[in-house]
């Protein structure tokens, strides 16, 4: 009897959690934190032997094809060193023409590197742990990426590890640009590894293959960060493969622009939004 | 006198274990793994524990421990706060409450009873994750995280086995 009330009694008491996590976000996530921190130091220890054991097999695999990846650089080399030079062309014509407008130059980023201590993918959430915690430089809503583009943006910071918020989460809204055709859109998440892009303004053309950068819209990410290429086009649907192989993740960059758009923890959601509007208006 | 103590604490420590293992499973489920696709497929490690324990030994999976099972998968996982706890709590009650059909029996009957208790526990997340989100959660990942715990069971119960005969002979 005193089980079956027992067990009844915790039921509720998730429910309550559930219904808690839906009206008051601040609480819950730092009762996350708490958790999160109290384990990080043992995930960190637990990840370092997996990280290994897979670096051990990845060269093993990298040997076996070593001669075509030699062939495949060498040639890569070549067209790359082509772009430099272009590269090195346009920085020079731009800082003159810069020179000649007064343009104002956009904030210097700077950089904090963590390593990725858990990643939960399932149905329900796609985010990361790192192993890093609240120091100068690292606050929330801030832009994680890697060489090959956006990972997602920290969502929150506890004293030993921030957790990541994946642009595949379903959570995830980032504003992006089209790259070829310049059009905005969002980068909807839906916790598969195809997020989609929506609010597209009416008539854009967009086509497999279009590469998408995030815009800067909105303050919270800053412009030009490649974000993954436009995979399906469907009636009503397209679909996004990111640049970021999220089982290839080990060491992220958390990166600090000196942007201020996405809200301090203190801030009640409703109170931003409004803000967001008048803002916009 | 002493070694009243000692066989105390050996038995305390011991009766922890079912707990302690599947808190350990929880851990490992969360580990980045960076096999290509692993992480949208991680089997359902602490669940299946859930359920050998409660079969098993009940009395060493108290309900509370199932509680906290769920708490620590959630706060690590980022999924919202009470839906693992919910998931592993429905497949603890009906493990409960249908216990005489379970206990004793072979491995396959088991393994069925696992099929099938946690393919309606499952779906009452996602259904419960759908109305949460106000949005439907794409139900494929969480269709392969089932067979490929399907698929995980009978190793990690033979281990489990092993332990409980080690360890857990008269308890």
């Amino acid at each position: 009897m005193a089980q079956r009330f027992a067990y009844l009694g915790l039921v509720l008491m998730a429910f309550a959690l559930l219904l808690l996590g839906k009206a008051d976000v601040t609480t819950i996530e730092k009762a996350r934190s708490q958790i999160t921190d109290a384990v990080a130091p043992i995930l960190d220890v637990m990840s370092r032997p997996v990280a290994t054991l897979n670096e051990v097999i990845q060269r093993g695999r990298e040997l076996a094809v070593i001669r075509e990846e030699n062939a495949r650089l060498r040639e890569e080399k070549a067209r790359l060193l082509h772009w430099q030079m272009v590269a090195r062309k346009l920085e020079a014509e731009n800082d003159a023409l810069r020179s000649q407008l007064r343009y104002v130059p956009g904030p210097k980023a700077s950089f904090s590197t963590a390593r990725v201590i858990a990643d939960s993918g399932g149905a329900f959430a796609h985010s990361m742990l790192l192993n890093i915690g609240a120091q100068p430089g690292i606050s929330k809503g801030q832009s994680v990426v890697t060489g090959d583009g956006l990972v997602g943006r920290v969502e929150s910071v506890g004293s030993r590890a921030t957790r990541v918020l994946l642009i595949t989460d379903l959570n995830s809204r980032i504003p992006v640009l089209i790259e070829p055709t310049r059009t905005r859109a969002i980068l909807a998440g839906n916790n598969t590894n195809r997020p989609r892009l929506i609010h597209m303004p009416p008539g854009s053309t967009v086509s497999p293959g279009d590469r998408i950068v995030t815009s800067g819209h909105g303050g919270a990410f800053p412009n030009g960060v490649p974000v993954g290429l436009v995979d399906l086009v469907s009636d009503g649907a397209v679909t996004v493969q990111p640049f970021v192989r999220r089982d290839r993740l080990e060491y992220v960059r958390i990166v600090d622009y000196g942007l201020k758009g996405i809200l301090t923890e203190n801030e009640p959601s409703s109170r931003r939004s409004t803000e967001a509007g008048k803002a916009g208006q | 006198m002493k070694s009243v103590f000692w066989q105390r604490l050996d038995r305390w420590a011991r009766r922890l274990t079912p707990f302690g293992l599947t808190l350990i499973l929880v851990l490992v489920n969360v580990l980045p793994m960076q096999i290509p696709g692993m992480a949208r497929v991680m089997p359902l490690l602490p669940l299946i524990a859930i359920y050998h324990w409660a079969v098993n030994r009940p009395h060493l999976m108290p309900v509370y421990a199932v509680f906290i099972i769920g708490l620590l998968q959630d706060a690590l996982s980022g999924a919202p706060m009470g839906l693992n706890i919910l998931i592993y709590l429905a497949v603890y009650g009906i493990v409960a409450a249908q216990r005489r059909f379970l206990v004793g029996k072979s491995f396959a009957v088991v393994w069925l009873g696992f099929t099938l208790i946690t393919a309606g526990a499952m779906f009452v997340g996602w259904a419960l994750a759908s109305s949460l989100f106000v949005a439907l959660v794409d139900p494929g990942a969480l269709f392969f995280q089932y067979l490929v715990s399907l698929g995980v069971f009978p190793f990690l119960t033979w281990g489990f086995v092993r332990w409980q005969r080690t360890f857990l002979r008269q308890m």
